[in-house]
């Protein structure tokens, strides 16, 4: 098997079968491409027309994804991480550690971050690119002491007058002992809490999995986005299936259920906006969505400025306060 | 984060014996029903219902209900095996609650106080729109009024049939909190059997005081959670209130039948309202007490004996403190 055979094969195990056909026309560009250099052949259109093809049945797929392939697509290995971002969307990074008082969760990266003319404290899930890194970070799952590393920073940027900038990418809180010893549950809530009174814009953007607690414990933006197939749900899919459908297979049916696409989020009012993700998936194009990404923090940064402080706070509550306003009367069902 | 269904009661109404979950005992209904569901023999304290829990901790004729007319709406339209806006009009109909949450003014010992319990009866006591909204109403109302707010929390943890819509519940009620903070008010949670995901993970562990009944379990993650991912079998106790003191988590462990008192004491405190303790040596008794989950976590919180002796102390006169406290003024 071929390595290319091989990631198609991958991809496929891991609820990504809607990629095969865009896969298998990557690969016949790339043998097409291959052959007109060793042959000198002239295959200009014969590649220039695949390509258009592969662009129009991309653009259908990915038109069309259901909210379970979407999550698998949220989840891609080749998705760009919060590293990634750090590396190729910052101009400069100075990494901070640890939370003062227990360690320094690898699943949680914090520090000082400039990007063009704005600096700002950059705080996010870190997930890790290798097998060793991902061990290392949890799989993205942070503990009590990368909660409480973040509002650390997030309370020094205040100090220092910086906004804060979080990047959104975790399947959810560790469930573990020693999380539980600690206080994965204070952690996350003295996060939400304390994040209602900082006195600097938080941008917040889900760049990938936004699971539960563990997303919102750095998610209390002023302004909240989402990469297009992104995820932010109160479960994971396989998890409210075991629950509610007694099996884990369902987890389609509960990604379907739950409304966790970033059309639905925006829909509902629980986020802000839809960064669109270039065709095809973040994972396809990572340089175009550095570029998207860059250009909404930005936007909203500058905007941001424009507030007072206390104004700032202000809207921050009410849009908060405002979510999910029950009815004055029951609605029958017939 | 998201409720998660803990095993069925035993206790299905109708049956005249009831089987403890902590010890296996036969208990007599009638009796356990006036123990306030504790179990007489081991003290295992059973899950409370709403409106008991009220009636328990709140001055006779004092409760007055805010916000009863708050319902959920199926905004998702969301069907497991059967939808939610159906699912929501059969537990109002079996429960007689409008939800899981029950707010409103009330005096406790004679203290003056906004109150809320959650009702596990209603869908596990999930926190969706509605819960969101009576606690940070609640919250509200206790800024307005002046007064400490307590929280009787009782949930597996956010409901899933209202996907990302109720995981803002958390902060929506985290904000009320800290609009609190600001006003300078005052927040007591109590935690009871079960406590555990996204009403955990908000405002149930970020209020000034916090106060759990014995061996309620406690948690972010549920256990079963836990154990499939690490693999492992969980230690004894674990998540168990006498766990979380131990792990320095919370502030009291307070048995149910003491929690009146203890709640009107602390609310002294905050208010600066005189609170003279009636029948001193009975009230220090159960200062020991509270303290005596601390010693059952090293035991690994076991301890049988222990806890039936607490059970089974005598209450303090209830009316005597009453007058006492009214007597005061509630400053802030
Ligand atoms: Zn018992």
């Amino acid at each position: 098997m071929s390595s290319s055979e091989h990631r198609a094969a991958e991809t496929i195990q891991n609820g990504l079968g809607f990629e095969r056909p865009l896969l298998e026309m990557e690969q016949k560009i790339a043998e097409l491409e291959r052959l007109a250099q060793s042959t000198h052949l002239d295959l200009a259109g014969e590649i220039k027309a695949l390509q258009e093809r592969l662009r129009r049945q991309t653009a259908e797929v990915y038109g069309s994804l259901t909210p379970w392939e979407k999550v698998n697509v949220a989840r891609h290995a080749d998705r760009p991480l919060t590293s990634d971002y750090v590396q190729n969307m910052c101009d400069d990074f100075v990494e901070l550690h640890g939370d003062r008082v227990f360690g320094d969760d690898r699943a949680m990266v914090t520090g000082l971050a400039t990007m063009g003319d704005l600096r700002f404290m950059l705080v996010g899930h870190r997930k890790g690119k290798t097998v060793k890194d991902r061990l290392a970070c949890n799989f993205g799952c942070a503990h009590p002491e990368g909660y409480r590393k973040a509002l650390q920073k997030m309370k020094l940027a205040e100090r220092m007058n910086l906004p804060i900038v979080t990047l959104i990418n975790t399947p959810g809180a560790y469930p573990g002992i020693g999380a539980e010893e600690r206080g994965q549950a204070a952690a996350i809530a003295t996060n939400i809490l304390e994040m209602f009174g900082l006195r600097v814009p938080i941008l917040s953007i889900v760049i990938g999995e936004g699971g539960s607690g563990g997303a919102l414990g750095i998610g209390v933006g002023d302004r909240v986005g989402i990469l297009e197939h992104s995820y932010y749900s109160v479960i994971s899919p396989e998890g409210c299936a075991a629950i509610l459908w007694k099996s884990g297979d369902k987890a389609p049916d509960a990604a379907e259920a739950l409304k966790l696409t970033s059309g639905e989020l925006l829909k509902h009012g629980l986020v802000d906006a839809v960064i669109e993700e270039p065709l095809g998936g973040a994972h396809r194009d990572p340089a175009g969505t550095y570029v998207r990404v860059r250009n909404q923090i930005e936007t909203w940064i500058n905007e941001l400025r424009g507030y007072e402080v206390d104004e700032l706070l202000d809207r921050r509550y009410a849009k908060f306060r405002g979510m999910g306003l029950p009815l004055a009367s029951p609605i029958e069902v017939g | 984060m998201a409720w998660t269904r803990f095993t069925k009661k035993k206790d299905m109404p109708g049956g005249l014996w009831i089987k403890c979950e902590g010890c296996g005992s036969m208990l007599f209904r009638k009796e356990f029903e006036a123990r306030h569901r504790v179990c007489a023999s081991c003290g295992y304290h059973f899950t409370l219902p709403g409106r008991d829990r009220i009636e328990l901790t709140a001055d006779e004729g004092s409760f007055e209900e805010l916000h009863v007319d708050l319902f959920a709406e199926d905004r998702l339209g969301f069907v497991d095996r059967q939808p939610y806006a159906e699912k929501l009009v059969a537990t109002r109909k079996k429960t007689g609650e409008n939800d899981a949450a029950i707010i409103g003014n009330a005096k406790i010992l004679g203290h003056d106080c906004v109150l809320a319990v959650m009702n596990f009866q209603f869908l596990g006591g999930s926190m969706g729109m509605v819960v969101g909204e009576k606690i940070a109403r609640a919250i509200e109302t206790a800024i307005e009024r002046k007064v400490p707010v307590l929280i009787f929390a009782c949930s597996g943890g956010a409901r899933m049939h209202e996907g990302a819509i109720s995981l803002m519940q958390m902060a929506k009620t985290c904000a009320a909190l800290s609009k609190l903070r600001d006003a300078g008010g005052f927040s007591i949670s109590v935690m009871t059997h079960p406590t555990t995901g996204g009403v955990t993970a908000s405002f149930a562990s970020v209020c000034d005081l916090l106060i759990a009944e014995p061996g309620a379990l406690i948690g972010f993650a549920g256990p079963r959670v836990i154990a499939t991912t690490i693999k492992k079998e969980l230690p004894k106790g674990f998540q168990r209130a006498e766990f979380l003191l131990e792990k320095g988590q919370i502030d009291r462990i307070v048995a149910r039948d003491a929690m009146r008192e203890e709640l009107a004491r602390l609310i002294a405190y905050a208010t600066g309202a005189p609170f003279s303790v009636v029948g001193g040596a009975a009230e220090e008794a159960g200062v020991e007490d509270g303290a005596a989950g601390a010693v059952d976590a090293e035991t690994g919180g076991g301890d049988d004996k222990k806890k039936s002796r607490r059970a089974k102390k005598p209450k303090a006169s209830r009316k005597t403190a009453a007058a006492e406290a009214s007597s005061g003024s509630d400053r802030r």
